[in-house]
């Protein structure tokens, strides 16, 4: 058996009185897309932030590459979040840098690479996602599936080891969901180890390694998507996939 | 009807005296705008002031400790709560003298205006550090950039465009708190006005001269704010649609 690239032990989270996360653990080996279901609320945003200690986890720890990441450690954390990109909900572009600065920023300033340079390499990462001629538009000039792309293509310019995705399509319209869906598969082709949060069952279940329910703060139930969506096990995981499978189409 | 007549004679009055009026405005012109140069140099260097400090001052009320957000609070609360002639005579005659610090009347306005205004600017800026969405930061960090980094690259830059239109009326603010330094005899408009009117007794064309000067000054620096304003805004983003 190959050591996870990325290791997830017992992470929780509280709010006040509310327990968000319950000890979520999860193991990811390379090249491994691991998708989180489960209702509104369940702590899916909750735990992929925990993972790059956006929301500091009350407990918990994380090995990436078998050496654990001390968060308290700001050049740790630092050195960390380059390595594991991540991709919201709302793209969060940084609205006043066009889509190549976007993407070129992260390298000038974090990883200290020439401007030159690191054009190049955005400019690659941009005709990666197809939006070479898109290059010099500001984030208010671009579509919700042009942003997305972006917001991917400003994460793989950072070398990341792990993607993080946040229901990446779930603020598109649905004829822009495909163009963002076919570059992250493209990544998992390519062998790119990632976690991500949806509700697009049909594209979760034809791509995924593994399928996670969370529910309440933790991983209810976990397994291949034939066996969550068809065999599950916990009455809680069946009813949810039949509900979901309603609302977002055939499974496939 | 009846105190018509009385008008009327005013009013004849004064055309009589226009010419003699416009002789004083046009004489004392030169010395006049001399002082607008200084009231420039004051406003320009108390606003370029007040930035240094109310820049860092937002961001430390927004994201510092909170200790530091404590200290931060007291401090503008100090410096917008004292009136500015109360600070003029308090720092050039009370804490000059008193600790034997030789500074010019000029010196000190700019100092006293600029650490006035960096309390209010500090509120501009932070009132656009907390109309920023939440996700700028966020974004910044997961790709790995210190809080110094993603403020200075990310946050800042997006800040500082929203505040331009809370700077002009900053700058509308200082141009005028600017005439009461005539306090402290620095050689701005006010003061040289006033200088003229008593000596030539020509009060009305003097002081109307200078709040004309005024007014071109508000128009002549809101105008090149908000060209500032276009200049810095960011293709395609219009926040309401227009
Ligand atoms: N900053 C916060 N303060 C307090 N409660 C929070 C905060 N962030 C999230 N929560 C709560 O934590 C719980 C989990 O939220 P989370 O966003 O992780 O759910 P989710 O599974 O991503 O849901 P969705 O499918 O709607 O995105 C919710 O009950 C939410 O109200
Ligand atoms: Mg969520």
């Amino acid at each position: 058996m190959t050591a996870p690239i990325l290791r997830i032990e017992n992470i929780s989270k509280r709010y006040g009185k509310k327990d968000v996360l319950k000890g979520a653990s999860l193991d990811v080996k390379k090249g491994d897309l691991k998708i989180l279901i489960g209702p509104s609320g369940a702590g899916k945003s909750t735990l992929l932030q925990c993972i790059n200690f956006l929301v500091k986890p009350d407990e918990g720890r994380i090995w990436l590459d078998e050496q654990e990441v001390h968060y308290a450690n700001k050049r740790d954390l630092y050195a960390y979040r380059q390595k594991v990109g991540m991709i919201f909900q709302d793209f969060n572009l940084f609205d006043h840098l066009t889509a190549l600065e976007n993407v070129r920023i992260g390298m000038v300033r974090v990883k200290g690479m020439g401007k030159a340079e690191a054009g190049e390499r955005a400019v690659l990462e941009l005709e990666r996602v197809g939006l070479k001629e898109h290059m010099q538009k500001y984030p208010a000039q671009l579509s919700g599936g042009q942003k997305q792309r972006v917001s991917i293509a400003r994460a793989l310019a950072m070398d990341p080891r792990v993607m993080l995705l946040d229901e990446p399509t779930s603020a598109l319209d649905p004829e822009l969901i495909g163009e963002v869906h076919a570059v992250i598969r493209d990544l998992g082709n390519n062998g790119m180890t990632m976690i991500m949060a949806t509700h697009q069952i049909g594209f979760a279940s034809s791509l995924a390694s593994e399928i996670l329910f969370m529910e309440d703060g933790r991983i209810l139930e976990r397994g291949t998507p034939d066996k969550i969506f068809n065999h599950a096990e916990n009455a809680r995981t069946q009813e949810f996939c039949s509900k979901i499978t309603e609302l977002y189409g055939e499974r496939g | 009807m009846r105190h018509r007549v009385p008008l009327f004679h005013t009013f004849l009055k004064a055309i009589e005296r226009m010419p003699e009026s416009l002789i004083a405005i046009m004489d004392a012109l030169p010395y006049l705008l001399q002082g607008s140069i200084v009231t420039l140099i004051v406003v320009v260097g108390a606003m370029g002031l007040g930035f240094a400090l109310g820049a860092p001052l937002a961001v430390g009320q927004v994201y510092g400790h909170p200790v530091l957000r404590r200290f931060i609070a007291v401090y503008v609360w100090f410096f917008r709560g004292i009136p500015l002639l109360v600070f003029l005579f308090l720092f050039y005659f009370g804490l000059c003298t008193a600790l034997d610090i030789n500074l010019s009347a000029f010196t000190v306005a700019i100092i006293v205006l600029g650490l006035i205004s960096s309390a209010y600017q500090s509120q501009i800026f932070r009132g656009s550090i907390l109309s920023l969405p939440e996700g700028q930061l966020k974004a910044a960090r997961a790709l790995g950039m210190s809080d110094f980094k993603a403020i200075s690259f990310i946050i800042l830059p997006q800040a500082l465009r929203l505040s331009i239109p809370g700077w002009s009326n900053e700058y509308s603010i200082l141009l005028k708190d600017s005439a009461v330094t005539y306090a402290l005899g620095v050689a701005e408009i006010m003061a040289r006005s006033h200088f003229v009117a008593t000596r030539t007794y020509q009060h009305l064309p003097l002081y109307f001269a200078a709040g004309v000067i005024f007014l071109v000054l508000t128009w002549a620096g809101t105008k090149g704010l908000r060209l500032l304003e276009e200049r810095a805004r960011i293709p395609g983003y219009s926040p309401h649609g227009l």
